[in-house]
């Protein structure tokens, strides 16, 4: 992922991603998706351009921003780990092992380890409550966490 | 002849490895020279058996699982490509009891089939409900789909053939099927499981209902947490517009109709219906007042049916075996099957899709088996984050919309979270609270502010502040989110809250700390 991105250079690979998906119906979603694919977050550069192309004001555009949690106006670390926080991974002592998480990585929900190599997120559902508690890394999913398998997994993000 | 070895793709079973045992299977065919392949199904929904692996044998499929890739080996060896006896061997699939007990109408094919497959979503009797609707006038369609009694499976339902009629009577030269796919219940996978297994018959009853209503455009809303899902949707369009069943003709047919899958942002109150449709604009998902109804003012002003998943994908079997086929399931105003999803602290969790009417004791205690843990049953949330805790006096509720209702509880998506007595509910409550507190939409006052008011009202009883002047005013602050609220999330935050309070007052009176003299 490339942090340090140039001012012109966020601007073009906005238009670029602008141009691609400006003709869909509703089309501020699937834009903000595909930036924070291509930066892996929300620049704040690009928010004018989104503007002025899809005639909108800033503040519009910013409320949208701002108004859902997967869109980050800052670079993770190398990995995402995202644990699931919901009733059903409760059940099944997900409160507990999202301690153990914490006290492994050494960092709260929303923050990076100093190494800059695991982020830690909250998430409410992955639809694996059948099989709780759950979480994600990086897209790849696992279930039935328990201790030891969450120790392997905290081990694996921190590589 | 080569055998077919069924390793689920569901996101439930790569969650537990069905990746590492497809690739274990296909390096050990390959290692032993055998003629066999794998096929990627569906989940059947008994997901303490996944990865549950199956093998065609000339006595049916046979079934295995839990398995893991260490297991692999000592499976070949076992001779499970005839149905080997081996310690993971559950005998033929269709047998096991958590299968055989169930009512597969919308799930018929999910677990089959290769999802991906049309040759196989034709043999399993898929597409033609469409090719039926085709053949009908759209008023007739609509009719059927009234007469089966099918409701919105979202959870409010109301009568899905009602809302079709609204909009087929709109006029409007451009008009949408948007299928709400924002399934952000906790407890709840259905959405999932048949948008990952049988992609195809969402498709077909969102056709269906472009057809019946003069929809020439529908759009899925999937939540972002479910990228498994959106890649097998968008998979199955593509793979449905080649084939012509998407397009300017369906199915060679006058009508047209096309599908687009968008992607949410991780905000839960989408799932509301006006929410999801200004978060489609490109909006904040900010919830809309009503009326204007969806239906008539919907997607970017025009006419729009927004159904739920289930509800959409119950459709093409309504087309295909008549109303009074479906209708003949199910109890009272409650008509056809319901899939319930078994989740949380339970041994036998999964998907079981059966007529309404089964008591919520038989489904935690007969077909979940009790907990996982192997501790009582304390509690049972139905419904999701917005649903009533049940505790065990409730239990011989009838399963279906109005006994939950007469019991001040809601069995929206069908969902339920078995809690053992290990659970605070005092601490649940809160959470309730905590939860509407993140994903409020923020445009009225009694969810946004009602719900932070209540977090720090449940922490003073915890406290033992006051506990009884707090009790009382929980429970006033929830009466005004109730009544108050614009939509579900706020003025549904309450059952949670309320039913907690009144079946479990026990959590509610901690015993008073002593503050430390100075």
């Amino acid at each position: 992922m490339n942090v340090h991105v140039a001012g012109g250079d966020v601007e073009k690979r906005t238009l670029a991603i602008v141009g691609e998906l400006k003709a869909l119906e509703g089309p501020l979603l699937p834009i903000l998706h595909e930036i924070q694919a291509e930066f892996g977050f929300v620049p704040q550069e690009s928010l004018p351009v989104l503007a002025r192309e899809l005639n909108l004001s800033r503040a519009e555009v910013h409320g949208v921003v701002t108004f859902y949690h997967d869109y980050r106006d800052h670079p993770t670390g190398r990995h995402v780990l995202k644990l699931c926080r919901a009733e059903a991974c409760q059940s099944m002592g997900g409160d507990r092992l999202a301690e153990r998480v914490k006290a492994l990585l050494g960092i709260d929900f929303h923050q990076t380890t100093l190494d800059g190599a695991v982020t830690l997120e909250p998430i409410f559902c992955l639809g694996l409550c059948a099989c709780a508690p759950a979480a994600m890394l990086d897209g790849e999913l696992h279930g039935r966490l328990d201790d030891a398998s969450v120790r392997e997994l905290v081990a694996e993000a921190r590589r | 002849m080569t055998v077919t070895i069924f390793v689920p793709r569901d996101a439930a079973s790569l969650a537990l490895g069905a990746e590492k045992v497809a690739k274990a299977i296909t390096a050990e065919i390959a290692r032993r020279g055998l003629d066999a392949r794998v096929v990627r199904n569906g989940s059947h929904g008994m997901f303490w058996l996944e990865p549950l692996v199956e093998v065609r044998t000339q006595h049916g499929r046979i079934a295995y699982g839990p398995v893991q890739a260490r297991d692999v080996e000592s499976l070949f060896e076992a001779g499970f490509l005839t149905g080997g006896t081996h310690p993971l061997h559950l005998g033929p699939t269709k047998d096991i009891p958590f299968l055989r007990q169930q009512t597969r109408l919308t799930f018929a094919r999910c677990g089959v089939t290769d999802p991906l497959s049309l040759e196989d979503y034709r043999q399993y009797a898929g597409l033609t409900g469409l090719e039926k609707a085709i053949a009908m006038a759209p008023a007739d369609i609509v009719k059927e789909v009234t007469d089966s009694g099918l409701r919105g499976r979202g959870g409010a339902g109301f009568p899905t053939g009602i809302k079709w009629k609204t909009v087929a009577d709109a006029p409007g030269d451009k008009k949408y099927i948007v299928c709400n796919a924002d399934e952000g219940d906790s407890g709840t996978f259905a959405d999932r499981m048949i948008m990952e297994g049988d992609p195809f018959v969402l498709i077909e009853g969102m056709a269906i209902a472009g057809i019946a209503t003069g929809a020439t455009k529908g759009y899925i809303y999937t939540r972002s947490e479910y990228p498994h899902a959106i890649a097998t949707m968008q998979e199955a369009i593509d793979i449905a517009r080649h084939a012509g069943i998407l397009g300017v003709s369906v199915l060679g047919s006058r009508y047209a109709f096309d599908l687009e899958v968008r992607s949410g942002a991780g905000a839960y109150v989408c799932g509301e219906e006006t929410s999801l449709l200004n978060s489609l604009e490109g909006k904040r998902g900010i919830v809309r007042a009503k009326p204007p109804l969806p239906a008539l003012q919907g997607f970017l002003g025009r006419p729009t049916v927004v159904n739920n998943v289930m509800s959409l994908a119950s459709v093409p079997i309504i087309l295909d075996r008549g109303a009074a086929f479906y209708r003949d399931f199910g109890m009272g105003r409650s008509r056809g099957t319901i899939p319930i999803q078994i989740a949380g602290n339970v041994r036998h969790g999964g998907l079981f899709e059966t007529a309404f009417g089964l008591s919520l004791g038989e489904i935690i205690d007969d077909i979940g088996g009790g907990t996982a843990s192997g501790r009582p049953v304390k509690a049972v949330q139905v419904g999701g984050p917005l649903g009533a805790y049940f505790p065990r006096a409730l239990f011989d509720t009838p399963f279906d919309y109005e006994s939950f209702a007469a019991k001040d509880g809601l069995i929206g998506h069908a969902g339920i979270v078995v809690f053992d007595d290990t659970v605070d509910m005092l601490k649940q409550a809160r959470f309730a609270m905590e939860f509407c507190a993140i994903e409020s939409c923020g445009k009225c006052t009694p969810c946004r502010i009602g719900s932070t008011r209540g977090v720090e009202t449940a922490d003073r009883i915890a406290r033992g502040i006051e506990p009884e002047k707090n009790r009382v005013l929980l429970a006033d602050l929830c009466n005004t989110m109730k009544f108050g609220s614009l939509c579900a999330l706020g003025g549904f935050t309450p059952y949670p809250v309320l039913s907690a309070m009144t079946h479990f007052p026990e959590d509610f009176s901690p015993a008073p700390v002593v503050e430390a003299a100075e």
